[in-house]
């Protein structure tokens, strides 16, 4: 078996521009621009004139294409599903503190 | 190679029209698919399902997919001729091949001259750790199956561990990157990245959110009402709690700095969550003890029933 020791970044420590996350998806920089005026993206910062975000968007961008790709949606029905699925995320993360251990 | 059966896959006769099978497709992608789904099987179905439909969505693939006939899935089988053809290749060079990886080879392959850079896919995994191994932080390995191209174009699945030190302020659902070690990329293509998931497992004895840890404390009525000492367990270690004279179920008692560590070295709470519990079965002295209390005290918790009524 093949063993190697890597160095992993965490997504949450580092920023990124657009470009970057238009990359690591496969949406276009306009997809990626449609999901941050419909606020699913929020930029963490604009040093400079430019725009960065949290490199943990990579995640909610893969996401993006994953379902426009596999339930062919329109920016519209992608950032639908995206703030349900958030919002679902956060109910849940509640629902499993009030719960006790043995029934989750 | 593996035989696998993409009709069954779908759950369709291998008459189905194109049409059933983009309907098949959606109805299993609604109930499967791994971002929209609560079933932890829900995402090694929706790989098949992906898979399957990506072979039967396209005429010619279907077409050669057929041409292999119908056997039961698992099943070892030898490539035909004019695979091994086209893939210059004996079908001892198809042993680590995924039936999936030649399909999608298969566009590729058909169209010779100037090849095209073809980045490598992503892929993520899911590394399941302890409370205990996300508090104390360390290493640990996680595992995964990626695809590494040959000179032909031809993906052969290759094993491979990683070794990721986790942080102390590491949360369950974090995502790591590890740059350039997903698929390889062909014909120059850049390598695609791996996505480790930290999925922390349900503890006997600890709920968390975010830092906060929460314990369920059981009390005995007596100890609730008299106040009491008790040793309570956190992952740091055991400490002493002092339970006030009255303290009422499902009151939470924080206990600062006891929950996890955050990156910058600030603790969360653990909140000691009091649940009053009764004996199941008394003792003849307990017995008569209850029911001198009982005729003794005038407490009564549903007072504000009757004031409730009367209002």
């Amino acid at each position: 078996m093949n063993r190697q020791l890597s160095e992993a970044v965490w997504l949450n420590d580092a920023v990124c521009d657009i470009e970057h996350l238009a990359e690591v998806s496969g949406l276009s920089i306009s997809e990626v621009n449609d999901l941050v005026d419909i606020g699913v993206i929020v930029p963490s910062g604009r040093p400079a004139g430019t725009v960065v975000f949290q490199l943990c968007q990579v995640l909610t961008v893969k996401r993006a294409r994953r379902l426009r790709d596999d339930f062919q949606l329109d920016h519209h029905g992608v950032a639908l599903a995206l703030t349900l699925i958030r919002r679902i995320g956060e109910l849940q993360a509640e629902l499993d503190v009030l719960r006790h251990p043995g029934a989750r | 190679m593996k035989f696998k059966d993409y009709y069954q896959a779908m759950g369709l006769e291998r008459t189905a029209s194109a049409e059933a099978i983009k309907k098949a497709y959606r109805k299993l992608a609604h109930q499967y698919h791994p971002d929209v789904s609560k079933d932890p099987a829900g995402e090694e179905k929706f790989k098949e399902l992906a898979e399957a439909y990506a072979t039967l969505k396209d005429p010619e693939k279907r077409q050669a997919y057929d041409n292999l006939g119908s056997r039961p899935a698992g099943e070892q089988f030898t490539p035909p001729p004019d695979w091994q053809q086209r893939y210059k290749t004996d079908a001892a060079g198809f042993d680590d091949v995924d039936l999936a990886d030649i399909f999608a080879a298969f566009s590729r392959s058909g169209r010779q001259r100037q090849p095209a850079p073809v980045a490598g896919q992503d892929y993520e995994v899911a590394a399941h750790i302890s409370l205990e191994q996300l508090f104390r932080g360390g290493e640990i390995e996680v595992r995964a199956e990626l695809p590494e191209y040959d000179k032909n174009g031809l993906a052969h699945r290759v094993d491979r561990t990683f070794r990721i030190s986790i942080p102390l302020g590491a949360a369950d659902g974090q995502r790591l990157r590890l740059a350039g070690k997903g698929g390889s990329g062909f014909n120059g293509g850049r390598a695609g990245d791996l996505y480790v998931a930290l999925a922390v497992q349900a503890h006997p004895l600890y709920r968390f959110s975010g830092r906060d840890l929460y314990l369920d404390l059981p009390l005995t009525p007596w100890e609730a009402v008299l106040g009491a000492t008790v040793q309570v367990p956190t992952p740091g270690g055991v400490v002493e709690l002092k339970i006030k004279a009255g303290t009422q179920a499902g009151q939470k008692l924080r206990l600062a700095g006891r929950g996890l560590t955050a990156a910058d070295g600030s603790a969360g709470a653990l909140y000691a969550v009091v649940r009053i519990e009764v004996p199941a079965a008394l003792g003849p002295r307990e017995q008569v003890l209850f029911e001198q209390l009982a005729a003794n005290s005038d407490f009564n918790p549903r007072r504000h029933f009757l004031t409730g009524a009367a209002a």
